[in-house]
């Protein structure tokens, strides 16, 4: 358990690295006069080239990166090309909110994709399937859609949930939850459409298992072998389901975020690539890969504790 | 990105050699027969045709603006209406359609050609290629694609076409994988192996082999992908990325979200266009693979006693009916002898009288219309131990699975009469009685032992559940019963054995496990279905040796399900032999084989006999060696 975890992280690791390195390598190909961008239209070539210099573009790649690598090992990221303010401060104002909406969106996936599956599997007929049709509808209306929508019925036709801005959950926790509420639902849709999906299968399957026939016949509760025992044994698979999901969770806020006017890491993510702030955009792959990559590991954690034969095998 | 479909890996990776290789035509055919994948065909063709042919069904640009008509209502000079800056919204719609659906198709091929080839090498050749390629797919599929995408698109300049191209690349990580699997499994068929030595090339293998296994996943997961390539685009183009001198469904929802409040109806027409196109593609994905690898009719896990049964009803006549229907020409061996023979065995029991355990009359057991069990009637006193005896899928285990009520629910069963310990139960049997009789009176020790016990729990829960639930004990006091329990059914190391996993101990250990976890609550009744059956032979005699033991220490009535006639001598008072559905003798154990009356039943016992000779003790078989010599 142990050193499958540890190969996990290190190839965690190695994931950041690759992806950031790979991010670097194609802004500096990039062909824009990224300085010339920055002092303006008006500016002298003299100034021009003075702002390549104070950015450091007039040096090698190969050095610019290990600059850049040397410094981001140790938390630092440098200042933004555009507003000046260090990388790092900007992404910690606006980690919060990505956190929020992604996580909940996880949360709600987990818990709507096991209520709906089991219930599918277990009753069968009608409510499976409207769930088989929920999860084409699911797959079928992009996450950005379902935001739409709910912003405009939910939020603006009925009032019920703000439309749009975030409140810190210090400020309140009820503002703050009706603020996340529609992005979270809007990243969850597709997610839970593809694993209720899976949980659906995987129940049917353990239900069939000779085991589960052997429990019926020592008179188990109703509850205990569908909650306890089968339900257990059916959710490996979908945790590895949801683990790919949340993979999409993590680009869907980039497009959730802006139809829900919220300032997170996915807005930065866009802003910054149009306008070429190197800086930012490597900060921000760099937190949304290790997002990634702390959640898969979360997950596979959870997965060696529900298999003995990895735990204490 | 995300694959919410039902996963095709998942889907064909556990028997990639049944899909069926069918000439293309035939599959063509069947596919034209399948509603659903004829109405997603039509309307991915409609689509198609709808955007090629977008200069001829309306005649304005796609992107010419005339403020004049900015957010028209649908209606007059513009169907559809306008958008925001007054450009034709039906225009965009099918122009639209060209540049979502190529280049959707773009990034699919490319997944394909690159996922293909990829998965074909790393599964056929193996070696270093395989171990690189599996961890660079690892790493590809635990990228965020539009996080990537944006940057890519930050670098080169808004191209659809070329961010379609990446993404592609991002997804032949899911093509790879789903190819290698396939190509593993292949690999692995005896035909292939023949192939391989008889020295066919490798390129030959492929093309006749291992090609005709990939394509059906392929296909399918083609049509996902084709899904998953307009959401992605689509969420591009309403970021404002990609080209904006494209009309593009994307776009139009961006310029929908900018008038969301004068003008809400324009995002229902890309909405529609887009989730129709997806729909369609994913539907067509599941047609595909019903058509292609056989259909979710014939569920590759089937329960196994459903599946013995239907083949037992197969080969019975199953005429159609209500579940009462006879099978009389089943009984092939003599019909005629049966009636006198049945009404000479029941003769012979001497019915119990008065103090019977359980009293089963007239059961009838059938799956869609054809009787696996055809009239049965037996009955059980207080410590006697019934042999219900028969070749696989005359009807015994099903049997007493319905007196358990754990028939499968496509089983329909009926029963003149059915009662436990002076109490009337339905023809649900025993589970449907409620709490206090199945697992408390009524106990059930299965067949194969390792895959009876739940893996994720450790033994000592699985014992103590049941303990706890009927007899009221605390955790503690189960947890002592259930030690004692161990130690009784011999089991050396109780405690080993009470923290273990299921998959920590052998299978004749874990037999023990569940002759405790069946007698732990004290019952009246014991049905065991073929207990040493999936058990070594010298292990076999130690446990039904404590079964024994364990029946005349509590005074249990048994039924003991077995074609074995050696464990019916070790153990049984009384037998009924089974076939075809029917008892067709019954009598004490001692008569049966001393006078074994119905052909059937001397069919038998002659070939029990003859696999039973190396169980006689040796010295026996020496005397009777050394007496011949």
């Amino acid at each position: 358990m142990k050193t499958f975890l540890a190969r996990r992280l290190l190839s965690g690791v190695v994931l950041v690295f690759v992806i950031s390195s790979l991010t670097f390598v194609l802004m500096r190909l990039t062909g824009t006069d990224i300085a010339r961008n920055i002092v303006g239209p008006t500016a002298t070539t003299q100034q021009v080239a003075a702002k390549e210099a104070e950015l450091g573009l007039d040096r090698s790649v190969v050095v610019q990166y290990w600059d850049w690598l040397t410094a981001a090992v140790r938390g630092d990221f440098g200042r933004s090309w555009f507003s000046g303010d260090t990388v790092t401060s900007s992404l910690t104002d606006k980690l919060p909110v990505t956190l929020s909406i992604v996580l909940g969106g996880l949360l709600l996936s987990a818990v709507a994709s096991v209520l709906l599956g089991v219930a599918a599997a277990v009753r069968g007929g009608l409510l499976d399937r409207v769930v088989q049709l929920l999860a084409i509808i699911g797959f079928a209306v992009p996450s950005f859609l379902v935001a739409l929508v709910l912003a405009l019925f939910v939020a603006v036709e009925w009032g019920w949930l703000p439309a749009t801005g975030y409140t810190p959950f210090a400020v309140s926790p009820s503002a703050w939850f009706e603020s996340i509420t529609l992005p979270s639902i809007s990243l969850a849709v597709g997610a839970v459409a593809a694993t209720a999906q899976q949980v659906r299968g995987a129940m049917v399957d353990v239900l069939r298992k000779d085991y589960i026939r052997t429990l019926r016949s020592r008179g188990l509760s109703r509850r205990s072998l569908l909650l306890k025992h089968a339900l257990r044994n059916a959710a490996p698979p979908a945790l590895t389901v949801l683990g790919l999901q949340f993979v999409g969770l993590v680009g869907g806020a980039v497009v959730v975020e802006k139809v829900f006017g919220l300032t997170g890491i996915g807005s930065a993510a866009n802003s910054a690539a149009s306008s070429g702030d190197s800086p930012l955009l490597m900060g921000v792959v760099v937190v949304m890969v290790t997002l990634v990559v702390v959640v898969n590991l979360l997950l596979d954690v959870a997965q060696g504790w529900l298999n003995p034969k990895v735990r204490v095998g | 990105m995300t694959l919410p479909m039902p996963d095709p890996a998942a889907a064909t990776a556990g028997q990639p050699v049944a899909i069926a290789v069918p000439r293309r035509d035939r599959t063509l055919r069947r596919l034209l027969k399948d509603p659903t994948a004829v109405v997603c065909l039509s309307v991915l063709t409609l689509i198609a045709l709808a955007s090629a042919a977008a200069p001829l069904l309306t005649s304005y640009d796609p992107s010419a603006s005339d403020l004049a008509d900015a957010l028209a209502s649908p209606g007059g000079s513009h169907p559809l209406g306008a958008d925001g800056v007054g450009r034709d919204v039906l225009s965009r719609l099918l122009y639209g359609g060209r540049t979502s659906l190529l280049g959707t198709a773009l990034a699919t091929a490319i997944a394909i050609a690159i996922g293909v080839p990829a998965g074909l090498v790393a599964g056929y050749l193996r070696g270093w290629f395989d171990g690189l390629a599996d961890w660079v797919s690892n790493l590809v599929m635990s990228i965020p694609a539009i996080i990537l995408l944006l940057v890519v698109l930050a670098t080169v300049g808004q191209s659809t076409y070329l961010a379609m191209a990446v993404f592609g690349v991002l997804m032949s990580p899911g093509v790879f994988r789903l190819v290698r699997g396939s190509v593993n499994a292949v690999r692995e068929e005896l035909y292939v192996d023949a192939a391989r030595v008889s020295g066919l090339s490798d390129t030959r293998i492929v093309r006749r082999h291992v090609l005709p296994v990939v394509q059906a996943p392929v296909i399918i997961q083609a049509a996902q992908l084709f899904g998953i390539g307009i959401l992605i685009q689509a969420g591009l183009e309403f970021l404002g990325l990609g080209s904006t001198a494209e009309a593009s469904w994307g776009s139009m929802l961006n310029d929908a979200f900018g008038n969301i409040y004068t003008k809400p109806l324009l995002l229902l027409w890309p909405g529609v266009a887009i989730a129709v196109t997806v729909a369609a593609a994913g539907l067509l994905a599941n047609a595909l693979t019903d058509v292609l690898v056989g259909g979710r009719a014939a569920k590759p896990r089937r329960h196994r006693k459903a599946a013995t049964a239907a083949v037992a009803g197969a080969t019975g006549t199953g005429t159609p009916a209500d579940g009462t229907t006879e099978t009389a020409e089943a009984a092939d061996i003599t019909e005629a002898a049966e009636a006198a023979d049945t009404a000479g065995a029941a003769l012979r029991t001497g019915e119990p009288v008065g103090d019977e355990l359980l009293v089963v009359r007239d059961l009838r057991i059938a799956y869609g219309g054809s009787a696996v069990v055809d009239g049965v009637s037996l009955a059980v006193r207080r410590g006697e131990v019934l042999g219900l005896v028969g070749e696989s899928g005359s009807g015994k285990s099903q049997t007493a699975f319905a007196v358990l009520g754990l028939l499968p629910p496509e089983a329909h069963a009926t029963v003149g009469a059915l009662s436990f310990g002076g109490t009337e139960l339905s023809a649900s049997g025993a589970e449907a009685a409620g709490d206090g009789m199945l697992g408390r009176r009524i106990a059930y020790v299965p067949q194969e032992p390792m895959s009876n016990l739940d893996p994720s729990f450790r033994i000592g829960t699985q014992l103590s559940e049941p303990m706890r639930r009927h007899l009221g004990l605390s955790r503690a006091e189960a947890r002592k019963k259930v030690l004692a329990l161990l130690d009784r059914v011999g089991i050396a190391d109780p405690a080993r054995v009470y923290a273990a996993y299921p998959h920590q101990v052998s299978g004749g250990m874990a037999q023990r496990v569940l002759i405790a976890a069946a007698v732990s609550c004290d019952p009246d009744l014991l049905i065991a279905d073929e207990p040493t059956t999936a058990l070594d032979v010298t292990v076999q005699a130690e446990v039904l040796d404590l079964m024994r033991s364990l029946q005349k220490e509590r005074d249990m009535g048994m039924i003991l399900v077995t074609h074995d006639f050696g464990v019916v001598a070790d153990i049984c008072d009384r037998v009924a032999v089974m076939q075809t559905g029917r008892i067709v003798e019954s009598a004490p154990a001692a008569e049966l084989f001393a006078d074994p009356r119905h052909p059937y039943t001397r069919m038998l016992l002659a070939s029990t006999l003859e696999d039973s000779e190396p169980r006689r003790p040796l010295t026996a078989t020496a005397a009777s060696e050394g007496v011949d010599a």
